[in-house]
């Protein structure tokens, strides 16, 4: 092409102080929690001991480690069954032709929790759930059903469905949106089609609206999972992992061992089982993204 | 329109009026209790406040709020701008020329996309501890632009791509380099997607947690989210003033979501097509 195409010095210049960021304060940190994971040492002590992969057999001993992995995986899980699914459909009536010139409105609305942050939302949902002034047990006797009141962060047994429904509550809209913006580039044709071949509403949705944007889906389903394991600020705000240790994710796990507990290299083998987690995901998504492009 | 239509409708329309209301509501009910006497929002939690008390508000923002918000302003405006400028720079260079490494360049970058930030916790604190950086504003700065510089570099590039190169080519003809080609072509043309990643970005930073909790430790660094939860046991039985917190820190994120909603989706499209 021209000439400025061969200048590969001047194309360095203008990448180079972006890339010495992202390698020093992204990639040069997750080699280091590596090294890390295998010593003894402290936050405010010089000094460490090798240990070798002491922490890893006993994480793997741990059985708060299983109770993290359950209730992250219990977090994939609950969210991809509304974010994913509950996104889905709500996007497809939202653009259904009966309703979408209301689609703007509740666009708009169900969008906003995701802009919020997520310290308010938990603040603000503690409340809500509190068992003497809150709404949720306000809202249950006000409809004559008093028994169903519940302390409902309180209690281990329904603390982290309470803590993922915050979650749904605040980023549903997010991937409604997201499946909206790729349900208007579907070419109206198609639906017009289907229309005159007499296929109803729930036809069209399994046979145009979901193949036509299924690298979508794909996108939001690995999206979802990957966020699922790097939950941190919800379960931190509003239970800390209790009541016991009932709630605790990977993240919070990890917080609790680095900046309580001071054990600083078991903290960085709980990182390291992050990032091996995150990185088969992303791999998964890859593999699968290039094998849609193909078919 | 049929009968059918009709009912269907309306049973649509009912069903989204209720789900709006639980998420309206909730945001109303915070704006509005932080209104209230600590007595008023224990007996009377439904309804309007007795007595308006607009001085929660002042309380709250006196009570340290203040102080959050303005380190939460200057810490996203630095970053916002910082990823911006270096996004925007490392865009250009990776969508106007072609030369060897390149693709190896760009996956580095990508790869810094799907990276936990969990997972860099530990050995950042270590790291900023070392460089003397710990609880200083750069604390905060460096990593959160780190972070958010792979995402905007990769709506930028897809944008640059767009963008015709007759203007550039002449531009050269009459004797501009490329930070001229950069300055007075590329960053004018690609205003709409440097808008939309300085918002997105701005909204990430702004609403940060983890990063925060744990590279500053000085309360008069502390930004908004984790300042907030300072508050709440500091100020823990008066609810009132706690609200009134609360919906100050999200009333600024609301404001700019519905000022600049197309600006918004534009990034979430533009983000969204390649995942």
């Amino acid at each position: 092409m021209t000439k400025t195409n061969q200048n590969a010095r001047t194309a360095i210049l203008f990448i180079l102080p972006a890339l010495l960021l992202i390698l020093s304060f992204v990639f040069l940190p997750i080699v280091l929690n590596l090294f890390y994971s295998l010593y003894r040492w402290n936050a405010f002590e010089a000094g460490r001991v090798f240990v070798g992969l002491e922490y890893y057999i006993r994480l793997f001993k741990d059985p708060i480690f299983y109770t993290a992995l359950k209730n992250n995986f219990l977090f994939a899980v609950i969210s991809l069954m509304f974010q994913v699914g509950g996104g889905l459909i709500i996007a497809a009536i939202l653009e259904d032709k009966l309703i979408r010139k209301f689609q703007p409105f509740f666009r708009t609305v169900i969008f906003m929790p995701s802009v919020v942050s997520i310290v308010v939302v938990g603040l603000l949902w503690q409340l809500i759930y509190n068992p003497e002034i809150g709404l949720v047990n306000g809202a249950l006797h006000a409809i004559g059903q008093s028994d169903w009141a519940h302390s409902w962060l309180g209690d281990s047994k329904t603390a982290i469905y309470a803590v993922v429904a915050v979650s749904q509550w605040q980023y549903t809209g997010y991937m409604t949106m997201l499946f909206l913006i790729a349900m208007q580039k579907i070419p109206a044709e198609y639906y017009e089609a289907a229309m005159m071949d007499g296929a109803s509403r729930i036809k069209t949705f399994f046979s145009i609206t979901v193949p036509q944007i299924k690298e979508m889906i794909l996108v939001g389903t690995v999206v979802t999972v990957i966020g699922a394991f790097k939950v941190f600020d919800e379960v931190y705000i509003m239970t800390f992992g209790g009541p016991g240790r009932s709630t605790e994710v990977l993240g919070t796990m990890l917080y609790r061992a680095a900046f309580r507990n001071d054990e600083m290299g078991y903290a960085s083998t709980i990182g390291t089982m992050i990032f091996l987690i995150t990185l088969t995901l992303s791999l998964i998504q890859l593999k699968l993204g290039k094998s849609g492009q193909e078919v | 329109m049929t009968i059918k239509d009709r009912m269907i409708r309306l049973v649509i329309l009912v069903w989204f009026a209720l789900f709006s209301l639980t998420i309206i509501y909730p945001m109303i009910w915070l704006g509005l209790s932080g209104l209230k006497s600590n007595s008023d929002f224990f007996l009377n939690t439904w309804s309007l406040p007795k007595e308006w008390l607009w001085g929660n508000y002042k309380a709250a923002w006196d009570a340290g709020i203040g102080q959050f918000f303005l380190n939460s302003v200057l810490v996203s405006t630095v970053s916002v701008v910082t990823v911006m400028l270096l996004g925007s720079m490392a865009a250009f260079g990776l969508s106007r020329f072609r030369f060897k490494g390149m693709n190896v360049l760009l996956i580095i970058i990508l790869c810094g996309l799907m990276l936990a930030p969990q997972v860099g916790l530990i050995s950042l604190y270590k790291m900023l501890q070392v460089i003397g950086l710990y609880n200083t504003y750069w604390a905060l700065i460096l990593p959160y632009v780190s972070f958010q510089l792979p995402f905007s570099i990769f709506l930028m590039r897809s944008y640059f791509l767009s963008i015709p190169r007759e203007l550039e080519e002449s531009a050269i003809i009459d004797g501009c380099n490329n930070w001229k080609v950069y300055w007075h072509i590329i960053v004018p043309m690609g205003k709409p997607i440097i808008a939309s990643c300085a918002l997105l970005t701005g909204m990430n930073v702004w609403n940060e947690f983890m990063f925060a909790l744990v590279f500053v430790e000085d309360s008069s660094l502390r930004t908004i989210p984790v300042g907030l939860m300072n508050l709440r046991s500091q100020l823990n039985t008066n609810f009132g003033i706690q609200l009134a917190g609360l919906a100050i820190s999200a009333l600024p994120m609301i404001i700019v979501y519905i000022i600049f909603q197309r600006q918004f989706v534009r990034g979430l499209t533009a983000g969204s097509v390649k995942g």
